[in-house]
């Protein structure tokens, strides 16, 4: 890019998105876009898989960035927070539009759905007044054309002065001339002539007038008519930002490190930002509703955004109802809504429970058959038996019982749960649930952070951050470990069938293990209403906040890499979580099952001091001290617990599910035990993982112990009430 | 300022809340009663005065309602919806 011309404190911004700084040759581009324009699949198309993610500094927002070269350049992408608007001062939008204006992109792509493009425009625009480096990217044109929809690209880059083009990203096409055209802008063979919003006379004169006085300060790379149009918004932190980012105040005159400073120059800022100040006083903060100053913007904004879509939007002959206006007839109707949720998550399990049957049972007998096989040969080697033990019976029995067990179902379920997610029934799920987490004094993404729990607690933890308002962001971080994540699964299906097999001498089928755990899933989803609500009318009292939720268009998931990024994201991550917490746990256990204090083996010392509570709750001291040594990962639980049964007595061999239902029969397991331990699974604390998480998010010590208490407080009640009940019916 | 001009003509429009719009019906916005952070995230989604707006489906529960807002679908809670008004034709003829 040659010299540099920005202040220090730009250029070390702009130099932190690309490992080792950004060289001569290199540029920065940054992408921007409204949610669920495909803003994501531009960025991964181009980028592949050179991209990186972790948060923006300080921030808890997530920033992805990546690399691609074109023509002998390299460029650093950053993807912009997904926002409609640069104007509310949402967390994402100061952060894309600090971005934009401190880190100085040699280019700005602006992604919008060729379907919506009004809407868009308005960030487009947007965009426009801090940098007019913009290429305009119109993408979904394929599913507009199937709506019958074309946008003329020729009057769309004339009307607003900037290169646009047209791509479908899930296919690449367009891809090639994006990067040309960012090519040709970056290396300055694109002449802008970017056409801003005209506001209204009003405005204008003032901006003018503004304008004027801002002449002498050194505004480097800003758009001088944006800074104007801030300062009469009163936007005082973006001053703030310009005075520290470019080095016009305070600490340069302290350091003098910064010379070329002019005293005058800072003098004019300062009488433009009085200016400024006395302009908005005159009229009161610029009138109320739609005379506020806001409204006037936005409306002058979305008057042009109209005026233009009326010119290069050619709406055909809207050929009856789309496939998912119908599709929506269905899934959220007042008859079918609900039915279909539950159909659609049965099916789910149904396919996971029997599709991961067979693959785990080998799984099992293969990893298990290697154990002999690495016994014998350490018994040949003659390696100490404490030392087998620990290796052996304790981590690698462990860490093979969480792979056959995990691995299959979370092989199924994830992609499965991604391809749903990728069609976009997730907002559908929201649109339905939401009145009654409404009723339940929550917010309506409440139903979207929960839907995320089922991956991970953690991970549904973090998504909170969508939610704005505090009060409804802790209540769904508090009542996300009501929903069973994939730690927990495995044990809810592993019962589950075993329940529905008749080892417990109840009917047949993973038709009925699959109802089992949708009804354990609906117990969830309901615990959490009940919580939500009385977390709402005690400690957490306060009225909704205001709820916008877009519904996009079903999209066609593009099936192949949907498979394969959820197997790396997901499956394989998790997986690898769940060995790195089972391997030193399963060594833990096998020395706590074999480390005798008074003739009497630790593990059992602790079960037999669980006995008494576990058995109240219909489940023995084994059980629970399972649990309890299970805190660092729910997915070690069983196998904890198996330890515990297999170190007590005679050795068996575990193979597939008939010889673990063999265990516990052994162990005195009825129906009822199954039933118990499938409800504490559901309702307990968080694993450490997510409590470690929820005191990050929270941070507070307080909701963190809230957060364990009130589930395992509920857990613990109801098993010892349907302990109790069945046991008074004289059902055992 | 320019104006946007309904479809249909202006007179005989019947003001209503954008919550009590039926479905299927269209209404242009006159006023949105909501200030602080939900008026700015209303405008952001270009629901200022004189947008048309296209009531599409309710959710099951009735509650919230999705609502054709420039071509995006929004589903808004009709406690919110109570708020905007909307003027719509009570004979409107079909449109496409």
């Amino acid at each position: 890019m040659g010299i540099s011309h920005y202040p220090p404190d730009v250029d070390a911004l702009r130099g932190s998105f690309i490992p080792g700084g950004l060289g001569a040759g290199q540029a920065l581009v940054a992408l921007a876009g409204n949610p669920n324009t495909g803003k994501s699949t531009v960025f991964n198309a181009l980028t592949g898989l050179h991209q990186h993610t972790g948060n923006w500094p300080g921030k808890t927002v997530t920033q992805s960035r990546g690399t691609y070269s074109h023509r002998n350049r390299t460029i650093a992408i950053v993807d912009l927070p997904g926002t409609y608007s640069l104007l509310s001062n949402s967390p994402e939008e100061l952060i894309a539009r600090d971005f934009l204006c401190f880190a100085a992109p040699d280019a700005t792509v602006v992604v919008v759905d060729a379907s919506c493009l009004e809407r868009n425009l308005n960030l487009v625009f947007q965009v426009m007044e801090i940098t007019p480096r913009v290429v305009v990217c119109v993408n979904l044109v394929d599913e507009a054309m199937r709506k019958g929809i074309s946008v003329d690209l020729d009057g769309l880059s004339y009307e607003l002065g900037v290169p646009v083009v047209a791509t479908v990203a899930r296919t690449g096409k367009g891809l090639e001339r994006l990067k040309d055209i960012l090519d040709d802008l970056i290396s300055g063979r694109i002449k802008l002539s970017p056409r801003y919003v005209v506001y209204d006379d009003d405005i204008e004169d003032r901006l003018a007038g503004l304008q004027a006085n801002l002449h002498d300060v050194p505004l480097g790379h800003l758009n001088p008519r944006w800074v104007a149009l801030r300062l009469l918004d009163g936007d005082a932190a973006l001053i703030e930002g310009i005075v520290r980012r470019l080095g016009l105040y305070g600490s340069a005159a302290e350091t003098g490190s910064r010379t070329n400073m002019q005293p005058d120059n800072l003098d004019g800022l300062q009488e433009t930002m009085e200016r400024a100040g006395e302009v908005r006083g005159r009229e009161g903060r610029w009138g109320q509703g739609e005379n506020s100053f806001r409204d006037r913007i936005v409306s002058a904004i979305y008057n042009r955004a109209e005026s233009i879509t009326r010119k290069v939007v050619r709406a055909g002959n809207a050929k009856g109802r789309d496939l998912g206006s119908l599709v929506d007839d269905i899934l959220t109707s007042r008859i079918f809504g609900y039915p279909a949720m539950l159909a659609l998550f049965g099916a789910l399990l149904w396919i996971t429970i029997s599709g991961a049957n067979v693959p785990s049972e080998l799984l099992a007998r293969v990893l298990f058959a290697l154990q002999d096989r690495l016994m014998d040969m350490a018994a040949r080697l003659q390696i100490p038996g404490w030392l087998q033990g620990v290796a052996i019976l304790g981590t690698y029995r462990s860490v093979a019982w969480v792979v056959s067990v995990m691995l299959p179902p979370m092989a199924i379920f994830f992609p499965l749960f991604t391809l749903l997610e990728d069609l976009g029934y997730l907002p559908r799920v929201a649109f339905n649930l939401d009145s009654l987490f409404r009723k339940a004094g929550a917010h309506g993404k409440q139903a979207l952070t929960m839907s995320m729990g089922f991956g991970c607690n953690a991970a549904g933890v973090i998504a909170c951050r969508i939610i704005e308002s505090p009060r409804e962001r802790l209540i769904a971080i508090l009542t996300n470990n009501f929903v069973p994540c994939n730690g927990r699964f495995p044990t809810l299906i592993t019962l589950a069938s075993l329940l529905a097999s008749g080892e417990f001498a109840l009917d047949h089928g993973s038709f009925l293990a699959s109802g089992i755990v949708v009804g354990m899933v609906v117990l969830g989803i309901a615990v959490t209403l009940a919580t939500s609500w009385a977390l709402a009318k005690t400690i957490l009292r306060g009225v909704p906040s205001f709820f916008a939720l877009e519904l996009p268009p079903y999209r066609r998931p593009q099936v192949i890499k949907t498979i394969v990024r959820s197997v790396m994201d997901r499956t394989l991550f998790v997986l690898l979580r769940a060995v790195t917490v089972a391997a030193p746990a399963g060594a833990v256990t096998w020395a706590l099952a074999n480390t005798s204090v008074g003739g009497i083996s630790i593990l059992k010392g602790l079960a037999s001091l669980l006995d008494f509570p576990g058995r109240a709750m219909g489940l023995d001291g084994f059980i629970l001290a399972a649990f309890i040594l299970g805190l660092p990962a729910n997915e070690i639980v069983m196998p904890i617990m198996l330890m515990g049964y297999l170190s007590s007595g005679t050795m068996l061999e575990l193979g597939g599910l008939d010889s673990l239902g063999g265990i516990l029969a052994h162990n005195d397991w009825t129906w009822l035990t199954a039933l118990n331990m499938m409800l504490f699974s559901l309702l307990h604390y968080p694993c450490g993982t997510t409590l470690m998480t929820i005191h990050k998010e929270t941070s507070s010590l307080k909701w963190t112990f809230l957060s364990a208490a009130i589930p395992t407080c509920i857990g613990v009640s109801l098993c010892l009430v349907v302990t109790g009940g069945a046991r008074l019916l004289g059902l055992v | 300022m320019q104006r946007k001009t309904p479809g249909s003509s202006k007179c005989n429009g019947r003001i209503v809340a954008l919550a009590d719009l039926p479905i299927g019906r269209r209404g242009e916005v006159v006023s949105l009663a909501l200030e602080g952070f939900s008026r700015l995230r209303l405008l952001d989604l270009g629901l200022v005065p004189g947008t048309e707006v296209k009531a599409v489906r309710r959710s099951p529960a009735n509650d919230p309602v999705a609502f054709n807002i420039r071509g995006a679908m929004i589903a808004l809670r009709n406690d919110d919806g109570r708020r905007i008004m909307v003027q719509y034709q009570e004979q409107e003829q079909e449109m496409t």
